[in-house]
């Protein structure tokens, strides 16, 4: 479920870097507290934002949340299969329901980041 | 009783299905060359139409509307009524919306031409009537509150809300002091961190202490000089009354911050205790709450606001005065908020109030919150063997449980209210106030008979017996309503929201 | 045998169900010694002892004779006057059938439709207004309805902030309502908004120049009411063509919403948004309230539209069903990041705009404008045949347009109240510099009778 090669947040972003580029989702965990997905506002591709800031929102049907990114660095493509379908959100959230690309920043700081033992762990904190 | 049940042997079913009790839309129900009006001759010369407007301003066609008569019209929405539930068949313990009974009386002089005909634009002379009321509607709040004034034209409660905010922001202005922040506790209403954020206050949120009320302390450290106001809805969401409320005052007050009360629950202490003895700067009311105005399936609303002397000059233009001449509209108020919309208010909610004020008497409202508090209470009492009670503090004119008690069965308070609508009730507020998880709100108000608090208790009883023995009868409620459960996210995802053409749709 | 009533009623009264017996079981139930002891957590010191100088209860009787007087006390039009009041509210008839369907308790007391499967009959009818808006405004996207014209307004001027966040400057025509305008004011005085107003040219439309010095690539949108407070008709594309030009929005603003079966929609007129009252379908003036706020925008702007919501849906067992939908925008999810703080809409009088407009129909509805359209036009071309009195404006009028007097409009208003006559709103107290100009406006609740009386009065000045 959680994979191993990918980084999670205390927001229930996972990330999975590929050189400079990485791709931003919702973990497994994130798309089951929200309940049916309904609507997905993605930033436009150019956009660039610091860690932490606030880049969309997923809404459920009585939910919204708001998406942050946890990496710093400007947006190279959307998924826009997800603004179309967002119910692939809660049937394949760490695949076809990534969120964005991005170019990572050259000074990005990734190391607040968990890897996937310690994410189970943090979930199972918040799940008790 | 089953299908098969239903049918005779020789395969014909005893209830066939009826075609009216599922209608068509109007539009659907649309045949060319049906009216459902009369209209007088213009009698007098007409002109070319396009020597009047030209073709360039006027439209292509009105494609679309249906064309159906008169008796259509009524059937369709007959037949139409019969798929809402009505408070008057028994309960509609809606938490916090005081779903009581609407004297029908009401609606009668609600209608008297003189009302109904009067338009807001007329020469004072001319609609002294209207005058009065306001000035007698207004006398009958202040005495009720406790505080100065009050202004009546706000549309509905959040409006009112806005409108006392935006009279706090004037009035701490006018002190020179420039304040940015506002305490709300998180049992509120959403609409107050809304109508604070539109008056251009950052929200911050007091949490609940065990009791359900407000940590003294907590508010305390909270309540600096760079707070504006605190808003309290009292009694609370959750029916508990802060009995501390002098002491609150006294914080707010004692680092200039003003105390703003939300009176959606005013039917609790109406009569009781006055806002105005507790400290309370300001105040907005639902008359369609306490005041018996109709809630007409979600509004017109009104939402009246009470203030104390130093909010005064604010208020929103025009107030009604009385003197020698008779009553006057007095606009010249230089340190106004000013207009919050057109004309002078919800004047036909305003008439319904002040029929029932004066049909209920004062001694009459002491009653309305002796009633809707005995009646919440002999539910309660009635209810907790069966649910979860998270705060055990007394509670006034509503009480909040839980499905704690059910959950262990998966049974949640979503198939709870789901399930009530079998046993011919409407639900309650469901997952609200948000602090608590997993909320029933039940508020019965002083117009539910004992009889139906009791036969509402033994419903509530039978479905926690079935959440335990039949959990899946309940997660598949309800069976007898007009539709069953709807498929909300289908209606969120591809939103329509409106009702096209056969051939459009194809498209 | 029956006993005989108690002369201390103890507590009963006609609207609270709980009598005596039933009071003293459910005290045992609770546990408690007395009601007071439930009120425990109020604090002592400021507990009221005695009942508030309230006057009442009334007798059914009393009550209808109070306020049988206090309605007496008022003159109104078709029993008391003549009028041709209009600015803003306007008379129409109504339908019996309105009353008859508003007045069923499945409508008039039953709240917002939260539980779809008992609300059914509230939310298609929902659905239906939903629809109604939308064709007549020429929009895809109507909402369930707001307050009242002028807030919504507000908040459509808002709404086109939120879209368009990157730009501050509204540009509104000074013809748009006054109200409208101080409602605006109001709403903006602590949003940080830059509101610039232009004016009118000779024929009464908006002065396209000074429009167009004032449109740049930092103006969020355009408003314009049409017809505008001087009853003028304004081709809404006019305007909306140089405003989609600079990127910026046009909202269209109605006020009297039967002019909507006759004139160009907002939507063809190239507006991005209607906004407006529909009181005219089906509601009593009231003296202004409650009215019926609508607000119609393009299918973009669907998420951000504030207000409340029907789609259609299925249940689980394939049926067709509607809900309340799009709910994340509101208040009660978001809180203070919500849309818009409105909880309620105006459910009851979206109902009677819903009767009222199946009842007229497309036929109906075109009839019922061009009547309004002629009587108007021959009251209009009669006023000014007289020397003393002129068209205030050249352009084309719907049921309302401005005269201009040889005198202020205020004494010619008063002289001819004294004949009985409401002959107009005067422009004065609102537009300095039309002091000598008032408002006449004509529906189909002026028979020609009514119009002969007031050239008559007017010649007699």
């Amino acid at each position: 479920m959680y994979l191993d090669e990918y980084l999670y947040s205390k927001e229930h972003e996972w990330v999975h870097v590929e050189g400079e580029t990485c791709v931003l989702g919702v973990t497994d965990f994130a798309q089951h507290q929200l309940g049916d997905v309904v609507f997905v506002e993605l930033p436009e591709v150019g956009q660039t934002f610091e860690a932490d800031d606030e880049i969309g929102s997923i809404e459920s049907v009585k939910a919204v949340a708001e998406l942050y990114t946890p990496v710093a660095g400007e947006v190279v493509e959307t998924n826009e299969a997800v603004v179309d379908d967002p119910e692939v959100l809660n049937s394949d959230p760490h695949n076809n329901g990534w969120l964005i690309k991005m170019k990572i920043d050259a000074g990005a700081d990734l190391s607040g980041l968990m890897s996937a033992d310690q994410y189970k762990e943090f979930i199972d904190g918040e799940d008790a | 009783m089953s299908e098969q049940e239903t049918s005779s042997a020789t395969g014909h079913s005893q209830r066939p299905a009826i075609a009216w009790r599922n209608p068509p839309l109007l539009f659907e129900l649309s045949r060319e060359g049906r009216l459902g009006v009369e209209l007088p001759p213009v009698g007098v010369a007409e002109s070319a139409l396009e020597e009047l407007l030209p073709e360039s301003v006027r439209r292509t066609d009105l494609a679309g509307l249906p064309e159906v008569s008169e008796v259509d019209v009524i059937r369709h929405f007959i037949r139409l009524s019969r798929r809402n539930y009505t408070p008057e068949l028994s309960l509609y313990p809606l938490g916090s919306c005081t779903m009581k009974y609407n004297p029908r009386l009401n609606e009668e002089v609600v209608r008297l031409p003189g009302f109904a005909n009067s338009h807001p634009l007329q020469p004072i002379s001319t609609v002294q009537g209207n005058l009065e009321l306001f000035w007698a509607l207004e006398q009958a709040l202040i005495q009720l509150t406790g505080l100065s004034r009050v202004s009546l034209s706000p549309a509905a409660g959040a409006q009112g809300e806005f409108v006392g905010m935006l009279m706090v922001r004037a009035a701490l202005d006018k002190r020179g002091e420039g304040r940015r922040y506002v305490l709300i506790p998180d049992s509120a209403h959403g609409t107050n961190p809304a109508s604070a954020a539109f008056a251009g206050y950052q929200v911050k949120e007091l949490l609940s202490n065990e009791h359900g009320t407000l940590d003294l302390e907590d508010l305390e450290r909270a309540m600096t000089e760079e707070v504006a106001a605190l808003m309290l809805t009292v009694p609370n969401t959750l029916g508990v009354f802060e009995d501390q409320i002098l002491e609150i005052a006294r914080i707010v007050h004692s680092k200039g911050g003003l105390l703003y009360c939300d009176g959606a629950n005013f039917n609790a202490f109406i009569g009781k205790v006055r806002p105005g003895d507790m400290g309370v700067d300001v105040l907005h009311m639902n008359l369609h709450k306490t005041f018996t105005t109709p809630h007409g399936g979600g509004g017109p609303g009104s939402g009246p606001v009470a203030v104390g002397e130093e909010l005064v000059p604010f208020l929103p233009a025009p107030l009604v005065n009385s003197g020698a001449d008779g009553f006057t509209l007095d606009f010249d108020r230089p340190d106004s908020i000013g207009r919050v919309r057109s004309f002078h208010g919800q004047f036909g909610m305003l008439v319904r109030a002040l029929a029932y004020i004066v049909g209920m008497g004062g001694e009459g409202l002491a009653k309305i919150a002796e009633n809707a508090v005995l009646n919440a209470n002999y539910l309660r009492k009635g209810l907790e063997g069966s649910y979860h009670l998270p705060y055990t503090t007394p509670t006034l004119h509503e009480v909040v449980f839980t499905d704690k008690r059910q959950t262990a069965s998966g049974v949640t308070t979503l198939d709870i209210a789901k399930r009530l609508m079998d046993y011919g009730f409407h639900p309650p507020t469901i997952y609200f106030p948000i602090n608590v998880s997993g909320a029933l709100m039940i508020e019965p108000t002083e117009t539910a008979a004992k009889e139906d608090l009791d036969s509402f208790v033994e419903a509530m009883c039978s479905i926690a017996i079935e959440a335990e023995e039949a959990p899946e009868l309940v997660q598949g409620a309800p069976y007898t309503t007009p539709v069953r459960r709807c498929d909300e996210a289908l209606a969120a995802r591809k939103p329509v929201l409106r009702w096209h053409p056969p051939e459009a749709a194809d498209s | 045998m029956a006993k005989m009533p108690d002369p201390d009623r103890g507590f009963g009264h006609r609207y609270l169900p709980t009598g005596t017996e039933d009071r003293r079981e459910m005290l045992e139930a609770i546990g408690a010694p007395s009601v007071e002891a439930l009120f425990s957590t109020l604090p002592e010191e400021i507990l009221l002892r005695e009942p508030l100088p309230i006057e009442g209860p009334l007798s059914d009787q009393e009550l209808r004779g109070y306020f049988g007087r206090l309605q007496a006390a008022n003159q109104v039009a078709g029993r008391d006057l003549i009028s041709f009041l209009g600015g803003g509210a306007y008379r129409h008839e109504t339908p019996a059938a309105i009353d008859s369907v508003t007045t069923r308790s499945e409508y008039l007391t039953v709240y917002t439709p939260y539980q779809p499967e008992v609300s059914q009959g509230t939310l298609q009818t929902i659905f239906e207004f939903q629809t109604f808006i939308s064709i007549l405004t020429g929009l895809p996207v109507a909402n369930a309805s707001l307050y009242e014209g002028a807030s919504a307004f507000a908040e459509a001027i808002l709404m086109a902030c939120r879209v368009q966040r990157k730009r501050s400057k509204i540009i509104v025509a000074r013809s748009i309502h006054p109200h409208y305008r101080q409602t605006l004011a109001t709403y903006a005085t602590n949003l940080d908004l830059d509101v610039v107003e232009v004016g009118w040219d000779e024929s009464g439309r908006v002065d396209l120049e000074a429009l167009e010095r004032e449109l740049g690539s930092d103006t969020v949108c355009i408003a314009l009411q049409s017809p505008n407070y001087f009853g003028v008709v304004e081709p809404w594309d006019r305007l909306s063509a140089p405003a989609k030009a600079a990127g910026a929005l046009t909202i269209g603003v109605v006020t009297e919403a039967l002019s909507l079966a006759l004139l160009q929609s907002p939507g063809e007129g190239g507006c991005d948004i209607a906004v407006g009252d529909a009181h005219s379908f089906g509601l009593s003036v009231s003296f202004g309230g409650p009215l019926l706020g609508f607000m119609a925008v393009k299918d973009a702007f669907k998420r951000s539209i504030p207000g409340r919501l029907v789609g259609q849906t299925v249940d689980q067992d394939g049926q067709r069903a509607f809900v309340l939908t799009l709910a994340t925008r509101e208040q009660h999810i978001r809180r203070e990041k919500a849309t818009s703080n409105i909880c309620t809409n105006q459910a009851l009088c979206a109902l009677a705009a819903t009767v009222y407009l199946a009842l007229h129909g497309p036929q109906g509805l075109a009839d019922l404008a061009q009547l309004n359209l002629q009587r108007t036009a021959s009251l209009r071309r009669r006023i000014g045949e007289f020397p003393g009195f002129s068209s205030r404006f050249s352009q084309p009028c719907f049921n309302e347009f401005a005269v201009r007097a040889s005198s202020p409009a205020g004494g010619v208003i008063a002289q001819l109240e004294a004949a009985g006559i409401l002959a107009g709103v005067p422009l004065g107290p609102d537009y300095p510099e039309l002091e000598d100009t008032f408002l006449v406006a004509v529906t189909e609740c002026n028979p020609p009778e009514e119009l002969d009386r007031l050239v008559e009065e007017l010649g007699a000045l």
